[in-house]
């Protein structure tokens, strides 16, 4: 894997707000990445350093290993689909996806047939003479794709694209996207605050917060390993239970409350130092009925609130010595009933799924 | 239904003063007053045999025509600065800009013709009326444009740049296509204001009278009075027909661009 775009030690000020703080980071050529983060993390204005559209403060933006700092947006070999997509309203569909391509010194021919590639590529064939402004939302989006890849810019920016559509149309659009930037091979960056929305398209994703990155990593080590506990809680649900280091090593002893003495290994610990809780995700712990028996560990619980979503049951069950209930998801398999609240329920646990944070 | 008295009312306020004008245009007396004694073309015949007439429209409509499109540039200037979103001083210079918006136009008039005569001891001309007009339509034109520039979404022209084309490109290509209607109603405003203007128009006006002047001058001779009617008609029916081509290629732009109609003259 190339490297493509290379960040190092960028900052960003407004006035005395302090934007981007010291971001280092590489993507490679043909990545799907992310930069994932609650509202005003920064995650916009990175990616519009990227793109040109903001200077740095300090630090530099390199693409294919040239540095981009006073390069002009029109420049850079980018292309950006923009939140609103900027469709332009006074042009057809056609003259939009053509856009990109006055500047360059190539025949009618030659042009019309990219708009007409363009097109097809994103499923609107024949939409060339469409008015810009007659388009439902899905379809601006594809014609703001179609226009930014129209001239096979090395990486395409994507700013919260998926942001204004409605969730049937988004799940369709980021699975369309993912064969897209497969088909094409270009790098993708994408902007989302829908941690779902990462997770579920990224090869790589940055979490931002307060102008920093908290963590980088993949869908699943981010998931399953988030490294502090602002990751974890922006990134599904995770329980924390209050958690005391015993001793320290190749295997880390806890005394975790109302789960007792557990051992995990040393990269299940990310926090060790002030770790003070260990997480657990809702979807790792199991509600035992009947004469079901678990492989890894048991304790016993009180059924405290039942959520009801047809294909699961979210259960909130109280342990003894533990602050807050915990939360447990359970697939409502056939013959599985669903427990009322004051049940009294046996809980599975492994210390495999613990995270010390 | 008191409402609705009520505005016939405001309307017959509004509106019957003009519709004298015509009336008396082609009534066949020099003293305007009830009853009508018939119907003549005389007065018309009259205004088309006068020959500083035509002078003074044709500098009214000079004066009107350059101030207008002076004017609606700096208007775009300004409305284009203050829609970025940092500007060093926006708000001060925004103030400022707008400030002869409130000023009496008397005031202005005066201590224009003392700057222009005995500070810098220029000879009035078209020119002094039309840099005075530029200084009255000017803050007109920019609350016209603000409104046009700030409904827009400012990543249409990023879109532009991020697609190759320059600044200026994307300013041509993408924002004055989409504020076009704005520039065009600003325009108009402009060129209307100038072309009615009386005072800085007395007060800088040089050898040649504009239009307004021209008529204070007639008022002098209440034989002439209908002459001025017959004049004012012909004004109303210009305006009319102005107004309606600028409500026509307003929707056609807001058609266009796929916008909401909200608003307008008609």
């Amino acid at each position: 894997m190339k490297p493509l775009i290379q960040l190092n030690g960028v900052q960003k000020y407004y006035g005395d707000y302090h934007a981007l703080r010291d971001i280092n980071l590489t993507i490679n050529e043909g990545e799907f990445f992310s930069l994932l983060g609650p509202s005003g993390c920064g995650k916009t204005t990175l990616l519009r350093t990227i793109a040109g559209f903001e200077d740095v403060s300090d630090g530099t933006v390199m693409i294919s290993g040239q540095d981009m700092s006073g390069v002009p947006a029109n420049l850079r070999p980018t292309n950006m689909v923009f939140q609103s997509y900027a469709i332009f309203p006074h042009l057809s569909v056609g003259e939009n996806v053509a856009f990109g391509l006055r500047k360059l010194n190539w025949t009618k021919v030659e042009k019309s047939k990219a708009v007409e590639d363009a097109l097809e590529m994103v499923g609107l064939a024949g939409f060339e003479k469409r008015a810009a402004h007659a388009l439902s939302g899905g379809q601006r989006q594809r014609v703001a794709l179609a226009r930014a890849l129209i001239l096979k810019p090395k990486v395409l920016l994507l700013d919260e694209p998926l942001s204004a559509l409605d969730k049937k149309m988004r799940e369709q659009m980021q699975v369309e996207l993912i064969r897209l930037q497969r088909n094409v091979g270009i790098t993708f960056i994408l902007v989302t605050h829908d941690q779902e929305e990462a997770l579920v398209m990224s090869d790589r994703i940055a979490v931002m917060f307060e102008g920093e990155i908290g963590q980088l990593d993949d869908p699943e080590t981010l998931y399953r390993r988030p490294n502090s506990r602002r990751v974890a809680e922006f990134i599904g649900k995770m329980n924390f239970l209050p958690t005391v280091v015993k001793s320290r090593g190749e295997t880390i002893t806890l005394d975790v409350a109302g789960l007792g003495a557990c051992q995990i290994s040393a990269e299940q610990a990310p926090g060790l130092s002030q770790g003070q809780a260990v997480g657990i995700r809702p979807e790792t712990l199991a509600i035992l009925f009947d004469g079901e028996t678990t492989k890894g560990r048991e304790v016993n619980a009180t059924v405290d609130e039942v959520v009801y979503y047809g294909d699961m049951t979210y259960y909130d069950v109280r342990i003894k010595d533990v602050p807050e209930p915990l939360t447990i998801a359970m697939k409502n398999l056939i013959g599985r009933p669903v427990l009322d609240i004051g049940d009294p329920a046996r809980i599975a646990w492994d210390e495999r799924a613990l995270v010390l944070l | 239904m008191t409402l609705r008295i009520y505005a016939i009312a405001y309307l017959i306020f509004l509106y019957a003063p003009i519709l004298l004008l015509p009336l008396f245009a082609f009534n066949d007396a020099t003293i305007i007053a009830f009853p009508l004694s018939g119907f003549t073309t005389e007065w018309f015949a009259e205004l088309s045999n006068n020959k500083s007439l035509p002078r003074a429209i044709g500098n009214s409509v000079v004066i009107a025509v350059t101030t207008a499109i002076l004017s609606t540039l700096l208007g775009i200037c300004a409305a284009r600065a203050g829609a970025m979103p940092r500007f060093p001083f926006k708000r001060s210079i925004t103030g400022f800009v707008m400030l002869p918006l409130v000023l009496p136009e008397i005031i202005v008039a005066v201590s224009l013709l003392i700057v222009i005569r005995q500070v810098l001891g220029i000879g009035l001309s078209n020119w002094t009326i039309i840099s005075a007009h530029v200084l009255i339509c000017t803050p007109f034109c920019i609350a016209i444009l603000n409104g046009a520039f700030q409904n827009l979404d400012p990543s249409m022209e990023e879109a532009a740049l991020d697609l190759g084309e320059t600044r200026w490109s994307a300013f041509r290509l993408v924002t004055l296509p989409l504020v076009m209607p704005g520039i065009i109603s600003s325009m108009l405003i402009a060129f209307t204001i100038s072309l009615d203007e009386f005072i800085i128009a007395f007060f800088l006006t040089g050898s040649n009278a504009t239009l307004p002047v021209y008529i204070w001058g007639l008022l002098r001779f209440p034989g002439s009075l209908p002459v001025v009617m017959a004049l004012g008609t012909i004004l109303v029916g210009l305006s009319i027909l102005l107004l309606t081509f600028a409500e026509i290629m307003r929707r056609r732009g807001i058609r266009r661009a796929g916008r909401k109609d909200t608003g307008g003259f008609l």
